[in-house]
């Protein structure tokens, strides 16, 4: 039988040294059982290399920044949509989620579906509000502070123990290792991203990743955890192993069960030597390496766009431990008049 | 005032330097001003011309043809051998 | 056969950003009329600058925010914040729209007075009441909201003086989680400065507390913080009943709701990102229906709201005075509106777009004012269209503060227009002349000059 075949558009094509998701979630949709794909690439900027890869994506269209704001995002899709006629958008990038996930229901009368975390999920993992989340779901999460003003710095000596990690609202974090260091920091950060700074306890240990789906009830979907082998400068993995954690699906479980997520996710988590979990930060969205998900069995983008259209999805239950995703880099060639087509129209 | 050698605009208004490798947007107006270059046309016939087809008075295109040379030499589109020259 | 229209020629490097066909374009969309008028028709009969105030947006957002509390709260009353913006006329709207006056001045007093507001619907507010002014108040039967211990002081003299008993409320400042904190104005709640100063107000029995009021911040972005303030607030009032067996007539909220200007520094558009009405009264009316006020003994619920009320109901046009390029090759236009008009530039990116059509050729400019001054800079980055001089620009989001705080600097104020519900627009007031400066002035006679 013929797969019913669906129009997605994607975001975060820039597969570069510190990638967008986009790409990995294309090959998953391009694998994916249940239906077949045109996929439609939607673009920030016209080197995302994501644009000029033919053979994933069928065509890409240019999209406003969020900057300039909701309205001229909806008319830019509406646009897309006379031409394309979606049936779904699979945002990945972070800075962009606020206006999607307000256009939701505009974007659904126009028979676009999408699947996001609620605004109130997703303002509630925000950085600043990592503690009090923490608390009220009772999850382990390393200690924090918000300071708004430099005078503060000096007061946190006695509540926190060096080493400890400065960091920025929405990116960027420092390792300070005396008060000299913690304030320059803060001068750099706040300069680049804005007040308030973050003053997170340091924990010693290893980092390891979960992604996965919840379905907004509180059910697991999906949930691959996943070491970092390799980390390059950027702090991105560049090779994974897929590991066997109980305490990091219980943990995955739970932040599920009682948020009751909805939509794709990356947990970071840091295991310390006395084998305590802290969770550390929450991802709204899928990360870059979704395809090793996939690899171990659990196509995570299929399912998340059989639930976006409104299906039933039955619940991945295994996953195929000790399998490793190894990064690379190709050097595409790319004939200029592409380029300036992209450039110039906003499409190809 | 000449235009580098190689130097060609596309009836969309794109503009590729194959020296320095950078790519360019002109709007229509300064599509025919750099088709008028390239026919190495003086100030004085590309004013008149430009006169003759839009709604403009001279002393004002007369200085935004100016600041485009400016910015056709800050991004080195123009002939600087034959600027010393002349 | 007519000529093409005119625009400069332009060339612009490809940058691998977002192509300006699409990208920013309604941030150009050209704005030809404001309510049915056209700009190029504003600028001819009143000149350029011009502030212009629409009359339809302030009553439809008079209404948009009465709806918002109102559905939520029974009893809602609207004070109008002078402050923002005090010119007769906007008052007037505002107080055909059933809005009380709030004044933090002698001056704004007399101001409020003179337009015929009844001196029981004043709220007179902030730290510089001198004898006169609460001597006025008294006498009214205002209601005077007290900052400070020396205040408080004063009006229990004058009520002994004047035989009257003063209608007060205090200004309380509290931590909300926001930062910067307010704590320069009212009394502390948490350290107890609040229950402190309504003590001494009950015990003297020579006022009557009417009210209790706050003010948390300015441009605030977080509805929840007046959930917390509120919540305060109505823990004292409680607490007032059950030890004075006396009630509180009413909660006033201030204001501070920001409007749908972006800050600068913002990330995404305050359009997009700032709260609605309906998310203030939610964040406000639900704490107050959860306390412990019995159902017919629920307070007043005043708000003092200035700038979410005025600020898009103002628009500044201005004209293109020159267009140049900067040493490294950047676009600068200079436009006849400076800072000294238009204070609020050093806070948000005002959106700008042009009177008349455009193509989608575009330039990231730099947008000056016409001062003789480094700082007088409107945008630092703005991408316009290609403005040829002469032409006009509409800088929007300006009704509120602009009109109260503006200079006479360098060059003097500009006409303001009304434009009314027909579409018809008023002179509301009339630019300034060098008349009017120099009438002010006095030479000494050893400075003057035979002419």
């Amino acid at each position: 039988m013929k797969k019913r075949k669906l129009k997605i558009a994607v975001t975060g094509l820039n597969a570069i040294d510190s990638p967008g998701p986009g790409i990995s979630v294309i090959r998953a949709l391009r694998e994916a059982a249940s239906f077949d794909v045109r996929i439609i690439g939607l673009s920030y900027e016209s080197l995302e290399p994501g644009i000029y890869m033919h053979d994933l994506v069928d065509r890409t269209y240019s999209i406003p920044y969020p900057t300039a704001g909701i309205d001229t995002l909806l008319a830019r899709l509406e646009y897309i949509h006379e031409k394309e006629k979606l049936d779904v958008i699979i945002p990945n990038f972070d800075a962009e989620l606020y206006p999607f996930i307000k256009l939701e229901t505009k974007l659904k009368a126009m028979g676009i579906h999408m699947f996001l975390p609620t605004l109130h999920q997703f303002e509630e993992r925000q950085k600043v509000n990592l503690n009090e989340f923490g608390k009220k779901y009772n999850i382990n999460v390393p200690r924090s502070k918000v300071i708004h003003d430099l005078s503060m710095v000096y007061s946190l000596q006695s509540e926190f123990s060096f080493p400890m990690i400065v960091k920025g609202k929405f990116y960027d974090a420092s390792i300070a290792y005396s008060i000299e260091q913690v304030k320059s920091y803060y001068n750099k950060i706040s300069a680049k991203w804005g007040l308030p700074i973050i003053i997170q306890e340091f924990i010693h240990g290893t980092e390891f990743n979960v992604t996965g789906l919840g379905d907004g009830k509180g059910n697991t979907i999906a949930a691959v955890p996943m070491r970092k082998q390799y980390i390059t400068e950027k702090g991105k993995a560049w090779g994974g192993i897929s590991i066997s954690d109980e305490e990091m699906l219980d943990m995955t479980r739970k932040f599920l069960r009682t948020t009751k997520w909805r939509g794709g996710f990356e947990l970071e988590l840091m295991k310390n030597k006395d084998g305590e979990l802290y969770m550390l930060e929450i991802n709204p969205r899928l990360p870059a390496w979704i395809y090793l998900a996939v690899g171990v069995g659990q196509n995570i983008p299929e399912a998340l766009v059989k639930l976006a259209m409104g299906e039933k999805v039955k619940p991945f239950t295994k996953y195929t431990v000790g399998k490793m995703f190894v990064r690379y880099s190709w050097d595409m060639i790319v004939d200029r008049e592409e380029f300036e087509q992209i450039s110039i129209y906003g499409e190809l | 005032m000449k235009l580098r050698k190689n130097v060609a605009v596309s009836e969309a208004g794109l503009l590729f330097n194959p020296v320095t490798g950078e790519s360019y947007s002109v709007n229509p107006i300064g599509v025919e001003i750099i088709n008028l270059l390239r026919e190495e046309k003086s100030p004085e016939d590309i004013s008149k011309f430009i006169l003759g087809k839009f709604a403009t008075d001279k002393a004002t295109f007369e200085k935004d043809y100016h600041d485009f040379i400016g910015i056709l030499e800050h991004h080195n589109l123009l002939d600087s051998h034959e600027e010393t020259k002349a | 056969m007519s000529k093409t229209r005119y625009e400069r020629p332009v060339i612009k490097k490809l940058e691998t950003g977002m192509p300006n066909k699409f990208g920013t374009r309604t941030e150009y969309e050209p704005m030809t009329h404001i309510d049915g008028v056209a700009v190029k028709d504003l600028i001819k009969e009143f000149g350029s600058p011009l502030f212009v105030i629409s009359e339809k947006t302030i009553r439809d957002t008079v209404k948009k925010a009465k709806k918002a509390f109102g559905t939520r709260y029974p009893k809602v009353q609207f004070a109008w914040s002078y402050k923002t913006n005090y010119l007769n006329a906007i008052c007037n709207i505002f107080h055909q729209e059933d809005s009380w006056a709030e004044v933090v001045s002698g001056f704004e007093y007399d101001k409020a007075i003179n337009l015929g507001v009844d001196g029981r619907k004043i709220i007179f507010n902030g730290p510089d009441k001198s004898e006169q002014d609460l001597t006025k108040a008294i006498t009214n039967d205002s209601l005077i909201h007290i900052d400070h211990l020396d205040e408080l002081y004063s009006i229990r003299e004058l009520a002994d003086k004047l035989k009257k008993r003063p209608r007060v409320a205090i200004r309380v400042n509290m931590d909300t989680g926001v930062y910067p904190m307010w704590d320069r104005f009212g009394f502390n709640y948490e350290n107890g400065q609040a229950w402190d100063a309504i003590n001494k107000i009950m015990h003297s029995e020579k006022m009557e507390l009417v009210g209790l009021h706050c003010h948390i911040g300015t441009f605030m972005l977080s509805p929840f913080a007046y959930g917390t303030a509120a919540s305060k607030l109505s823990e004292l009032a409680l607490a007032v009943e059950q030890k004075f067996k006396h009630e509180i007539k009413y909660i006033d909220m201030g204001g501070g709701f920001a409007s749908k200007n972006t800050l600068k520094g913002s990330y995404l558009p305050g359009t997009d990102t700032n709260p609605t009405f309906d998310d203030f009264a939610e964040a406000i009316s639900t704490v107050l229906l959860n306390s412990n006020f019995k159902k017919d003994k629920l307070p007043l619920l005043i708000l003092e709201t200035g700038r979410a009320l005025v600020d898009e109901a103002g628009y500044l046009l201005g004209s293109v005075i020159s267009n140049k390029r900067s040493s490294t090759g950047r676009r600068n236009t200079i436009i006849d509106v400076g800072v000294n008009i238009l204070f609020t530039s050093f806070w948000y990116d005002h959106k700008i777009t042009p009177a008349q059509p455009f193509t989608h050729y575009s330039e990231d400019t730099c947008l000056y004012g016409p001062l003789c001054m480094n700082i007088d800079v409107i945008r630092e980055s703005a991408n316009l269209p290609l403005l040829n001089m002469g032409d006009h620009i509409v800088i929007h989001n300006v009704g509120a503060y602009n009109m109260t705080q503006w200079m006479q600097f360098i060059t003097l104020r500009p006409n303001v227009v009304l434009i009314d519900l027909d579409e018809k627009p008023h002179l509301i007031r009339i630019k300034e002349s060098l008349e009017n400066m120099n009438s002010m002035e006095r030479v000494p006679s050893h400075l003057t000059f035979d002419r």
